[in-house]
């Protein structure tokens, strides 16, 4: 009787049970990269916009505040996203012809809204809280990014759970003084000194429980 | 099969007396011990294991751990884009992400009851009582928090229907006009039918419809309206009236087969004023108790919470009224003398409390028991002091069955040229014999407005959609008169309109605007632009209620009326504790909400006493074979020559001799889920409204019918219920005497399961710096009303799963009230146990969980996080509470645009294959908490309210932190009669329960079971 397997059958099935271990961890591996990388965080990514709106001219360029436009990141978890109303307040008076600004006028004159892309996007699971963050002296640029810098706006951070966790484990590291959280070119002279200080002053607690965020 | 399976009522009785340490019993089935209900119990969820239809062989296997490999590889995709959408002129005062709260009132046939609605950005999420609000004093109950489902509701009626074909509103006006010409040229015969109102703008509108049209009737019909209330205090007072009652003064209260803590415009107020003269605390021991006495023949939520319960006949119930007017020196008893002992001590009790008791007739009994109880609070000096009388605030108050009777009798006469219904569903619910449905299809022109396109609309020339409460202005009394301006939280939906613009399009414009109706009315009466401003703002006109008129019930006893034909079964008829009188059949959470005494959803059954199964011929032996808590047999109800097939259930307490149905199930063309039950309506002549004798109950050959009753799913062993000391309670005497009784039941457990309260743990201690939530739910004023449960599903977007999961355990309500039962099964003291997730200090859940889904916060609370869970159900197993929920499939509608807009945004929506429980309303606690960070302060006592304790009638509820020393919640823990449930396993639970105190007459109880309440 013939052989049923060809000698190379040897050869096949022991890279097949070595190999199956190495592709299975390769493939964990792979998993572990691309969840964690810009595709999926969406980190430094720009969208499409339908106004090609720039944070380093209003922003940098123009000094406008914040919470000028997101008005009620003081107040809520959501930081707000400026109605056409706001937009309008000064391109009423100036650039009043640029044709960058057809869909705001447009959404003035007829009554409907602008539709944005969302950059900043956390899971449904995840509820986040700009109000209290800002209170306890967490810069907009300590998660954001230095906005005023960019000229469309990006996600500069990769909003994952162990990045949130790194500022709630250490909170001292990232703490600013209340009067700087808007401030985007602050920069700390001595952390390590003012970080304990301040979480002390303004009672910073390091919540990791799972319910602080998951509900 | 064990001998227990042969046990008749008798022995069954005798069976109670030698308990030995299991006097409490949850169901008939437990009593029985069968066997088979103890291995039913030894799973975690007893129904979930079905096997596969056919075993799944390797290569199949394979097959499907390929697909899903490959199909994980697709998750990979990152997530979908979101887009933001900001307004283009926001509107002044919003701040996105906060939600808003505006006043309005939900009406209930007619009558007001206040409700604070929760906005988020202009979309209302859910449904408070209004604290300001008379009739609500911030609590609701299960209707008030399904309406938020009911607005949302994609079956409601979305276009004007003409003959059936989608027409429009305009069309309509022009159809109606030649109608209304006629009219003016004298033609007569145009009939408006409503139902009850209270609305004064309504009211002026067909004032001024009548004053243009002289011709123009006007009739009124509600299903389950207070005919019988209204008669009687028109028997007693001479004219039509409301009687309210003040429980806060009442030391004595008699209740004539009422249900006042459940039924009714007022019920959440006087559930809240009666539970103010429950609670036993340390240190008040001056606030005396005061005392209840039921009786009813139906199990009601009322006799649920009462000292004293007498089961009797419904046409008892006359008598016995009779019986306690004469030991009280007026009138003559009639010649049935049931339960002279207990009359006398009654008559006593009453007379030791004059000017300081109630006695209250059922909405539902004839105003004959009305009148005697009205000349029985009159003889003991009670009206002006405890009862109070006031003018209907009703616009015309009718006998609606009167009323109904008419048109039909005009109709058949010819007389009725056009009809015009705004609201309701006669087709559905007219009495049986007024054959309503022949006699619309007799008038030439008929005009249907309401929210579906029901029953009535679908024998309707012209059908309108009709505006849900929360999205139209309006306005409506409630039970004191106050009146409460409706303001829309949303713009209609699907179209619709309301009776103010349908009446206003009578009188001639074709689009009236519903505020400037309003409006108009008040601003004509006095109303200025800063008290409606205020009015709106509060939620309620201050001062609008009606002022009491000193009158007095005319001292003459109605005379009985004439005898009913005696034999068979008495047959009592109620709407629905949910599902009401069938106009929120299509409510998905009313339908699966479990009724209050019997715990059964999704159906409406036949309820009979044990005595009474075992005479039809439906014994334990059957009912365990089948077990009640899952199926059970259909029986032929032949009442007044109507056969109806329902199915029969047994439940303790229920009046021998006797049986109850609940109306509203079986609607035809309600919905997708309204037809769940049986229509009783054919039952329902006009001549007996409420029932009758003379029912006929046969049992079936049917194969025996799937119930889902919820009482024996996931609860506690039944071992466990005696022994443990689930359920402790003691008399008032008692209590006074030992403060300190529930400690006896600690001595209990260690002798009877060798188990001492220890505190070792494996595990280090952990000391809870910050927050420490608890909550401690008093079981003396549960009343078993359900309101915390719907509250719980609004709030938490708790998915509904339908009949046939019920049946398969699988409901996911992360709230569960368990009824106990203790005694006589013919007359048993019925516990009420609200059983929310107890948070443990030390969860059994936690350890087993292998991907630390739950696991324990800093503040104590036992987290669920949905998105590590990977459904091993592990900790489900492994809860001895058997809180935690399981999503067995995709329960939540992910799909239906509507429902979106519903859900609350601060919770996230489970998927398939997910476990959840109870959070204590944790983005509640974590709103509070970031609130009071930014002001740099503790939470205050009372700024976290959850769900539950939010909606709760009696404030049976409490919650808060118990590190802050002065908060209500630790105050309460340090009551003598706290306990925890099975604390002796050392979980710790956060939440634990005061004993049930009780205050029977001590004339009234044996010495035997005296005896038996102080063995402890």
């Amino acid at each position: 009787m013939a052989q049923i397997f060809h000698r190379s059958a040897n050869t096949l099935s022991r890279v097949t049970i070595f190999g199956a271990v190495f592709i299975a961890g390769f493939a964990l591996w792979a998993i572990g990269a691309v969840v964690r990388s810009p595709y999926f965080t969406r980190q430094g990514i720009q969208l499409d916009q339908p106004v090609q709106f720039s944070h380093q001219h209003h922003v940098g360029g123009l000094g406008i505040d914040c919470r000028y436009c997101h008005q009620s990141v003081e107040a809520s978890s959501f930081a707000g996203i400026p109605p056409t109303s706001t937009c309008m307040n000064c391109h009423a008076q100036i650039w009043t012809n640029a044709e960058i600004l057809e869909p705001i006028r447009a959404s003035f004159a007829n009554g409907t809204p602008i539709v944005w892309n969302r950059v900043h996007q956390l899971p449904d699971f995840v509820h986040f809280n700009h109000s209290i963050h800002v209170a306890k002296g967490i810069g907009c640029a300590s998660c954001h990014g230095r906005v005023d810098k960019m000229n469309l706006m990006y996600q500069a951070s990769p909003l994952t759970m162990s990045w949130c966790l790194d500022c709630h484990r250490e909170p001292e590291k990232f703490i600013r003084p209340r009067e700087e959280v808007f401030n985007m070119e602050y920069v700390p002279v001595n952390q390590e000194e003012l970080g304990p200080r301040l979480v002390e002053e303004y009672a910073v607690k390091k919540l990791t429980s799972c319910s602080t965020c998951h509900y | 099969m064990s001998e227990t399976r042969k046990l008749d009522f008798t022995s069954f009785r005798e069976r109670i007396g030698d308990l030995r340490g299991r006097e409490y019993w949850r169901s008939l089935e437990e009593l029985s011990r069968s066997d088979a209900f103890d291995e039913f119990f030894q799973s975690e969820f007893p129904q979930q294991a079905l096997p596969l239809a056919k075993g799944v062989d390797r290569r199949s296997f394979m097959k499907l751990m390929g697909a899903s490999v490959a199909m994980a590889g697709l998750t990979a995709c990152r997530p979908p884009g979101e887009t933001i959408i900001p307004y283009v002129n926001q509107p002044e005062n919003l701040i996105p992400g906060k939600p808003m709260y505006f006043a309005t009132a939900m009406p209930l046939s007619g009558y007001a009851r206040g409700v604070l609605v929760e906005s988020h950005m202009f979309r209302p999420t859910k449904i408070e009582g209004n604290p300001e609000h008379p009739a609500s004093l911030g609590a609701s109950d299960a209707q008030m928090q399904a309406s938020i489902l009911g607005l949302y509701d994609p079956d409601r009626s979305q276009v004007v229907r003409h003959m059936g074909e989608i027409s429009t509103w305009s069309e309509f006006i022009a159809a109606l006009q030649p109608v209304l010409n006629q009219e003016r040229a004298g033609a007569g015969g145009l009939r408006i039918l409503t139902q009850t109102v209270t609305s004064p703008t309504l009211g002026a509108q067909i004032e001024r419809l009548q004053a243009e049209y002289p011709g123009l009737g006007w009739h009124q019909w509600e299903p389950a309206g207070g005919d019988a209330l209204r008669e009687g205090a028109r028997l007693a007072f001479g004219g039509f009236a409301n009687v309210l009652y003040d429980f806060t003064r009442a030391n004595v209260i008699v209740s004539l087969g009422s249900d006042f803590v459940e039924e009714g415009p007022a019920h959440l107020r006087y559930a809240r004023d009666f539970a103010s003269r429950r609670r036993v605390r340390q240190g008040e021991r001056d606030a005396a108790m005061n005392r209840l006495y039921a009786i009813e023949s139906s199990p009601t939520s009322t006799g649920s919470i009462a000292d004293h319960r007498l089961p009797v006949k419904p046409s008892q119930i006359e008598s016995m009224a009779r019986a306690i007017l004469a030991a009280l020196g007026g009138g003559s008893a009639g010649e049935d003398t049931h339960a002279p002992e207990f009359i006398a001590a009654v008559a006593k009790d009453l007379l030791a409390s004059r000017g300081a008791s109630i006695v209250i007739a059922g909405d539902h009994q004839p105003p004959a028991v009305h009148a005697i109880a009205h000349g029985i609070n009159q003889a003991l000096g009670n009206i002006g002091s405890t009862v109070m009388v006031i003018d209907s605030p009703e616009v015309r108050p009718v006998n609606q069955l009167e009323s109904l009777r008419q048109l039909v009798t005009d109709i058949n006469a010819g007389a009725v040229r056009a009809l015009i219904i705004l609201g309701g569903n006669p087709v559905f619910d007219a009495p049986a014999d007024f054959n309503f449905k022949a006699a619309l299809q007799k008038v030439p022109f008929r005009a249907h407005l309401s929210l579906y396109n029901d029953e009535t609309s679908l024998l309707s020339h012209w059908h309108i959609p009709e505006t849900h409460y929360l999205e139209s202005w309006g306005d409506a009394r409630a039970y004191d008169g106050t009146a409460t301006i409706m303001q829309p939280l949303i713009a209609p939906l699907y179209n619709g309109r309301s009776a103010y613009e349908v009446l206003g399009a009578m009188l001639g414009a074709l689009n009236t605007s519903p505020y400037t109706a309003v409006r108009n009315h008040w601003f004509e009466r006095g109303t200025t632009e800063e008290t409606w401003r205020r009015a709106l703002h509060d939620g309620l006109i201050a001062g609008s209620a009606l002022p009491p008129r000193t009158v007095a019930a005319s001292g003459a006893v109605p005379a009985s009326g004439p005898a009913q034909a005696a034999g068979g079964i008495e047959l009592e008829i109620r709407p629905d504790p949910t599902i009401f009188d069938g106009r929120f059949a299509n409510n998905a959470w009313l339908q699966e909400l479990p009724k209050p005494q019997t715990k059964i959803t999704w159906d409406n059954v036949l309820l009979i006493g044990p005595g009474t199964a075992d005479q039809i011929g439906f014994g334990v032996d059957e009912r365990s074979a089948l077990f009640n808590e899952l199926k059970t047999r259909v029986v032929e109800v032949e009442y007044r020559g109507v056969k109806v097939h329902l199915p029969v259930w047994v439940v303790p307490g229920h009046a021998e001799g006797a049986a109850t149905i609940y109306l509203g199930g079986g609607r035809e063309n309600g919905g997708r889920i309204a037809g769940a039950g049986t229509n009783i309506y054919p039952l329902r002549p006009s001549t007996a409204m409420w029932g009758g004798a003379g029912a006929r109950i046969t049992l079936t050959s049917r194969a025996p019918y799937p119930i889902g009753c919820t009482q024996e799913h996931q609860s506690l062993d039944p071992k466990l219920v005696g022994e443990r000391g689930i359920i402790r309670d003691a008399t008032y005497q008692h209590y006074l005497g030992n403060p300190n009784f529930v400690q006896d039941y600690e001595h209990q457990i260690e002798q009877v399961a060798g188990l001492e309260n220890s505190n070792e743990s494996l595990y280090p201690p952990f000391a809870y710096k910050g927050h420490a939530w608890a909550m401690v739910i008093d079981t003396s004023v549960c009343t078993g009303c359900n309101g915390c449960v719907a509250a719980c599903q609004s709030e938490n977007n708790i998915a509904v799963v339908g009949k046939d999961e019920v049946v398969r355990e699988r409901e996911l309500h992360w709230l569960r009230i368990d009824r106990y039962y203790k005694g006589d099964p013919a007359n048993p003291q019925v516990y009420h146990q609200p059983v929310p997730c107890m948070q443990c200090e030390l969860a059994p859940c936690e350890p087993v969980c292998p991907v630390q889904a739950t696991s324990h916060s800093e503040d104590g609370l036992n987290d669920m996080t949905y998105n590590r869970c990977v459904g091993t159900r592990y900790c489900s197993n492994n809860c001895p509470y058997k809180v935690r929920r399981f999503n067995f499939f995709g329960y939540s509608d992910y799909d239906t645009p509507a429902l979106k807009a519903m859900r609350n945004p601060d919770v996230t929506i489970r998927t398939r294959g997910v476990m959840e429980k109870c959070t204590y309303c944790v983005q509640r606690i974590n709103h509070g908490k970031i609130e009071a960070e930014k002001e740099n302060r503790r939470v205050r006592d009372g700024e976290v309210v959850t769900a539950c304790q939010q909606a709760c009638p009696t404030q049976a509820i409490v919650f808060g932190d118990m590190n802050d020393p002065s908060s209500h919640v630790a105050q309460l823990k340090k009551e003598p009669t706290m306990y925890a449930l099975l604390g002796e396993l050392n979980t710790r639970p956060r939440t634990t329960y005061l004993a049930t105190i009780r205050n029977p007459n001590p004339e009234l109880v044996p010495a035997a079971a005296t005896a038996a309440g102080e063995h402890h």
